[in-house]
């Protein structure tokens, strides 16, 4: 290797380690910044002696702002979105993938276009609705609304994985007497489910990730996290280490499952879009 | 018969859940043709008043200018980063065989969260970044409290977040192309830079593509970062349209007008995506071929 080429390459590789500590900067000093004592918050910035108080503050209740019950909130409301939507979106995806119908295309389409929607338009008059069925503030309300993020993926992208199963095998299934229902659960969901488990975990997180609908269709029973976060920023003094904390710990499950189904991110993130 | 019908028969579920969310949709449009708000309960029939409000007032253009802006700013700064750190990515060198296992880890943070950590990066007199910039004498940059310096901030932490998602998609993209043309400029001797601009770039397109629609039109509909990160300000500075929309119709409680700013950027990112899906689906059509 001729040394101009040896140096392109250590030059690539420092490049991508700046963009790299670009990226994961900001996640170290937020565990830093969660684990100062309140005094030392605006002093010295990377001597200090570290404690969990944050943490004990923030999962302890103590600064009214009950933290625990919006992670639990957060994991109750993801969750039913995400089974919701597979119990109407894996039918929907399997029947768009195996027949070619009138309008199949058009209301595939349509489904797709609400992850483009701005989510003010609906949510303004589901609050107006909400108040009205009393709806406000609550799981149902936020499970329903989510259906909006969840559902989209699960039928965009389990339809790719249907498509790719040949239906020869489903055909022979029909021919060893099985019904056509036998046929679906026995046969063709089987096959698809590294997909499934992989599009739910994708589906939870973006669920877990909302603000505008918590934001605007809950204020405390059924809040969850993402807006729980940004509550320890207010008041007259700004509690930097209690904020580090909450947003650490609302990130944790999301990292989790994504380091779970980072083999099949792409095809989840791109809804489809890009065969890999 | 009975086959005919099974298809819509197992769409029915997703369809009136999509219902649910088309009827307040339907509601929203019927209530831009009133003066509905909480001072006015019960509203009076306006026609396209609220509408024609919109237009003629300068916030909406100024909105309607900062959005363009953020937009067009996030997605072509993702863009270059991102294909950028795909490019060093496929060079598959063992530092970044290793750091490609945490490419994902911002695109997981809810943005809001993302938003807040930079926040508090970003505090003027507090922040670490000044801190760490303090050495080369640019410690007291109001990173937020200057109209430009909000711009670019909150771009900033969608650069942060979403570059991973380009990069993602780009990466996957030049992991799939063929590669008997690349050994071909090989062996004539071709430069990297005329390989990059007369082979990579045409093939990756579609791929790259896929990413561009999804970051414009995310970012045409930003909210939680704004919210998070400047709440709009300073001044007028940052006001996208779904924040204005959102003061005019949740804070100051003027339902049918904060509805209106919606739905026009509804309607704009709706042709938006159907131009640039059908736009997609040529220049896909066109690599399938060239393959």
């Amino acid at each position: 290797m001729t040394l101009r080429k040896r140096l392109l390459g250590w030059l690539a590789d420092a490049a991508l380690i700046l963009y790299f500590v670009f990226a994961l900067f900001p996640v170290a000093w937020m565990l830093i910044l969660s684990l100062k004592p309140a005094n030392q918050l605006f002093s010295t910035y990377f001597s200090f002696s570290p404690t969990l108080d944050g943490y004990r503050t923030v999962l302890g209740d103590s600064e009214g702002i009950p933290f625990v019950r919006f992670f639990v909130n957060s994991l109750v409301v993801s969750l039913g979105a995400v089974l919701l939507s597979l119990l109407v979106g894996l039918p929907a995806a399997y029947a768009s993938a195996r027949w070619r119908f009138k309008g199949s295309e058009n209301l595939m389409f349509t489904l797709l276009s609400f992850r483009f929607a701005p989510e003010l338009t609906v949510i303004i008059p589901l609050f107006v609705l909400y108040e009205k069925l009393g709806l406000f503030d609550t799981y149902v309300g936020m499970i329903w609304v989510l259906q909006l993020v969840t559902l989209p993926l699960i039928v965009w992208i389990m339809r790719s994985y249907f498509a790719d199963l040949t239906p020869e095998l489903e055909q022979a299934a029909l021919l060893d007497g099985y019904s056509r229902k036998q046929a679906f659960f026995k046969v063709a969901l089987p096959l698809v489910r590294p997909g499934i488990a992989a599009v739910s975990l994708l589906a939870f997180i973006f669920a877990w990730n909302n603000f505008v609908f918590p934001l605007i269709l809950t204020s405390n029973e059924a809040q969850t996290v993402t807006v729980g976060a940004l509550s320890f920023l207010g008041g007259d003094r700004p509690k930097y280490n209690l904020t580090a904390a909450a947003a650490l710990v609302s990130v944790v499950p999301p990292l989790l499952l994504a380091l779970l189904i980072q083999r099949y991110l792409v095809r989840g993130l791109s809804f489809g879009a890009v065969k890999s | 018969m009975r086959l005919a019908l099974r298809p819509y028969f197992l769409i029915v579920p997703a369809l009136l859940l999509t219902c649910g969310i088309l009827y307040p949709f339907g509601l929203g449009l019927y209530y831009t043709l009133f003066d509905f708000s909480a001072s006015k309960p019960q509203p009076d029939m306006v026609r396209f008043e609220n509408y024609r409000t919109v237009f003629t007032q300068d916030s909406f253009w100024n909105s309607a200018w900062v959005t363009v802006l953020y937009a067009v700013g996030a997605a072509a700064v993702e863009t270059v980063l991102g294909v950028a750190v795909a490019l060093l990515l496929h060079r598959s060198s063992r530092v970044g065989r290793v750091l490609e296992k945490i490419l994902i880890l911002p695109l997981m943070i809810a943005p809001v969260i993302a938003a807040i950590i930079w926040k508090l990066m970003l505090q003027p007199s507090v922040g670490v970044v000044n801190h760490l910039l303090r050495p080369v004498g640019l410690g007291g940059v109001q990173w937020t409290d200057t109209p430009t310096g909000a711009l670019l901030s909150s771009i900033a932490v969608d650069v942060w977040v979403y570059t991973p998602f380009v990069a993602i998609l780009a990466l996957a993209g030049l992991r799939s192309l063929p590669t008997s043309p690349f050994e071909a400029a090989a062996v004539d001797g071709a430069r990297w830079w005329y390989t990059f601009r007369r082979l990579t770039l045409p093939m990756l397109w579609p791929y790259v593509l896929v990413a561009v629609i999804f970051r414009f039109m995310d970012s045409l509909k930003v909210f939680d970062i704004i919210y998070a990160l400047t709440e709009g300000g300073p001044g007028d500075s940052t006001m996208v349209l779904q924040i204005r929309a959102y003061l005019e119709a949740i804070r100051f409680q003027r339902y049918s007008f904060g509805i209106s700013y919606t739905i026009v950027l509804w309607a704009v990112v709706y042709l938006a995506a159907m131009i640039l899906v059908r736009h997609l689906g040529k220049i896909q059509r066109k690599a399938a071929e060239a393959k």
